[in-house]
């Protein structure tokens, strides 16, 4: 199975969004290689054809009747918020200038 | 007044019904050993004392006024500190959440205000319930009231501890990999892990949510089932939620016998890697139960050899997409870098200073497991070792009606000794995992101190879904045996702890 290189490291904590130090990707390469090593033992356990379980106590199709509950207030809804603007959920630029 | 807090939960409940005590008195009794204690053992994050004396004010005016009130209502509770609560802090032990108020209640909190159970406070656990030993809480370990230079277990490391170190008579934990299970066994406490669904997950800050399960942590096995029969129940908040009642734990605690009883000793848990001390104990254990009746049958089940390694792909798969909410933008911490940066930049300053570095490891193995071109190798057949993990239990409980093992292969272990060796860290849950994945209930109970070390071992019974009752019945019934070999609860054998040691 593949290793996981510091350049790995650092892609996958970027698709994760969190900025990390140089430091924190080659020891994170280092100790994720071997978990990653270690889990890839799953692979020996299957052979043939077993379905996958995503879920332990399977259920379907579970529904509620569609009734009007009361909800948090905007105001509620927004207290937890680092910044916030008339009534709205403040934060910096979505787009880069370039 | 000192020793009440030492009495079981259940003891308690009479005193407050018959109104010996008041629920004044015994919430003010935890709380002035929450004072003395908590700055040593860290078992709580936030003390709760004016929300919990008001409470317990309320149901004392209600008894003297004789109006009808709710089984364990005056008995005092912690509360893990990854269920939401309104009148306190949520952390889930992370700087990303410090100061956090939620706008509602988590169901289970609901439920114990209904009961009208003294809140004490909230407590500690491994960041976002990652970790065995609570060293991973971004506000510092919980200690093991047996021995102070050791860790309670975890995540709910709090949580046992505050039980263990009598700071509450009962508490809530909830159970991803072990982390009721493990942490009661190395505190010589009683921990719950109920069938998935049985307990409602809402308001559970989510870690691996087709995993996650809520459930009791106490020093017997009668005082779990109390507090899982008030906990246990559909909420239609929760689309896991099962619908149909398990029946009353309580009652099954109170009719257990071993008479006859099929017990499954699981050959893969039964020998390799596990501390010899722990072994003997869990031997004794076996004979105990062949003189009560039981009869002793070997099954195997072969799959569980894979469990960890299943286990640590899907739940940190679950856990990267769970935590990706901690995004600074709706609740929580945020940091903004200098210049002008884009919410991205953001988004990952904020995460880098607000996560710890097990939250960081496994958010990014989670997102190496999900990546294209390693899925169906990785997670994809980490799902079906759940089905072959499935498969082997269906097996053993044709042949037995409950399972055993040791619950950890070890006793307590101290501080430091497997922070930096996560894979180390992570077999402690060997025994505990499997249940996890397959929706299985589980109990940890006493199970003797190690000759090695003179600390606590405990003993797992595992049960089918939705057959709870079989592990407080047949729990209780083992408990009843050791307390007799013993001559006192198994909890009476640790030192008093000592404030400022």
């Amino acid at each position: 199975m593949s290793e996981l290189t510091p350049d790995l490291v650092r892609h996958l904590a970027s698709l994760a969004r969190i900025q990390v130090t140089d430091a924190e990707v080659d020891r994170f390469a280092e100790q994720l290689s071997l978990i990653v090593e270690s889990v890839a033992a799953v692979n020996n356990a299957v052979a043939g054809d077993v379905p996958a379980t995503s879920h332990p106590i399977p259920m379907a199709n579970v529904f509620r009747e569609d009734v009007v509950e009361p909800s948090l207030t905007q105001e509620q809804a927004l207290s937890g918020a680092p910044d916030s603007d008339q009534g709205r959920f403040r934060v910096a630029a979505i787009l880069d200038e370039e | 007044m000192s020793e009440l807090v030492k009495r079981n939960a259940s003891e308690l409940v009479e005193l407050l019904q018959s109104g010996e005590v008041t629920s004044v008195e015994l919430t003010q009794a935890f709380l002035d050993r929450i004072e003395k204690l908590n700055p040593l053992l860290n078992s709580f994050l936030h003390v709760n004392t004016k929300e919990a004396l008001a409470t317990a004010a309320e149901v004392d005016r209600k008894r003297a006024a004789g109006e009808k009130l709710p089984k364990l209502a005056g008995l005092p509770i912690a509360v893990k500190d990854n269920l939401t609560t309104t009148d306190a802090p949520t952390t889930a032990g992370s700087k990303i959440l410090e100061g956090w108020i939620p706008q509602y209640d988590a169901t289970v909190v609901k439920l114990l205000r209904e009961e009208m159970m003294p809140i004490l406070g909230k407590t500690n656990l491994d960041e976002f319930a990652m970790g065995s030993s609570t060293e991973f809480s971004a506000y510092g370990p919980s200690r093991n009231p047996w021995d102070t230079d050791r860790i309670p277990g975890g995540s709910g490391g709090g949580s046992s501890s505050a039980v263990a170190g009598f700071l509450a008579p009962l508490a809530i934990g909830s159970d991803t990999g072990g982390s009721i299970r493990f942490p009661a066994a190395v505190t010589g406490t009683v921990g719950v892990k109920p069938t998935y669904g049985a307990v409602s997950r809402y308001g559970l800050i989510a870690l691996a949510s087709s995993l996650d399960q809520i459930g009791p942590v106490a020093r017997n096995v009668l005082d779990a089932a109390l507090l899982s029969d008030v906990i246990t129940g559909y909420d239609k908040h929760d689309s896991t939620s099962l619908p149909e009642s398990l029946g009353s734990m309580v009652e099954a605690a109170k009719s257990g016998s071993l008479k006859g009883v099929r017990v499954g000793v699981i050959k893969e848990l039964s020998g390799e890697g596990f501390q010899p001390g722990v072994k003997a104990l869990f031997n004794e254990s076996l004979e105990l139960m062949v003189k009560a009746g039981a009869e002793i049958v070997e099954v195997s089940c072969p799959s569980f050899e894979y469990a960890i390694a299943a286990y640590y792909l899907i739940l940190p798969a679950e856990a990267s997409s769970n935590l990706a909410k901690f995004d600074s933008v709706r609740f929580g911490m945020r940091v903004t870098p200098e210049g002008n940066p884009t919410i991205e930049r953001v988004m990952a300053a904020t995460r880098e200073a607000g996560f710890g570095p097990e939250v960081k490891r496994r958010i990014i193995l989670g997102t190496y497991a999900l990546s294209s071109g390693y899925y169906d190798a990785y997670y994809g057949s980490a799902q079906k070792v759940r089905t072959l993990i499935q498969r082997d239990f269906a097996a053993a409980f044709e042949k037995a009606d409950v399972l055993v093992s040791p619950t950890a292969p070890t006793t307590a272990f101290k501080f430091g000794e497997k922070l930096e060796d996560p894979l180390a860290m992570y077999l402690n849950d060997i025994a505990t995992i499997p249940a996890n994945l397959a929706g299985t209930p589980g109990i940890s109970i006493p199970n003797g101190l190690a000759s090695e070390d003179g600390l606590p071992s405990g003993i797992q019974l595992l049960a089918p879904a939705r057959e709870d009752k079989r592990l407080y019945a047949i729990g209780a019934a083992l408990e009843a045996l050791q307390e007799d070999v013993w001559g006192k609860r198994m909890i009476d054998f640790a030192p008093e702890v000592k404030a400022g040691a």
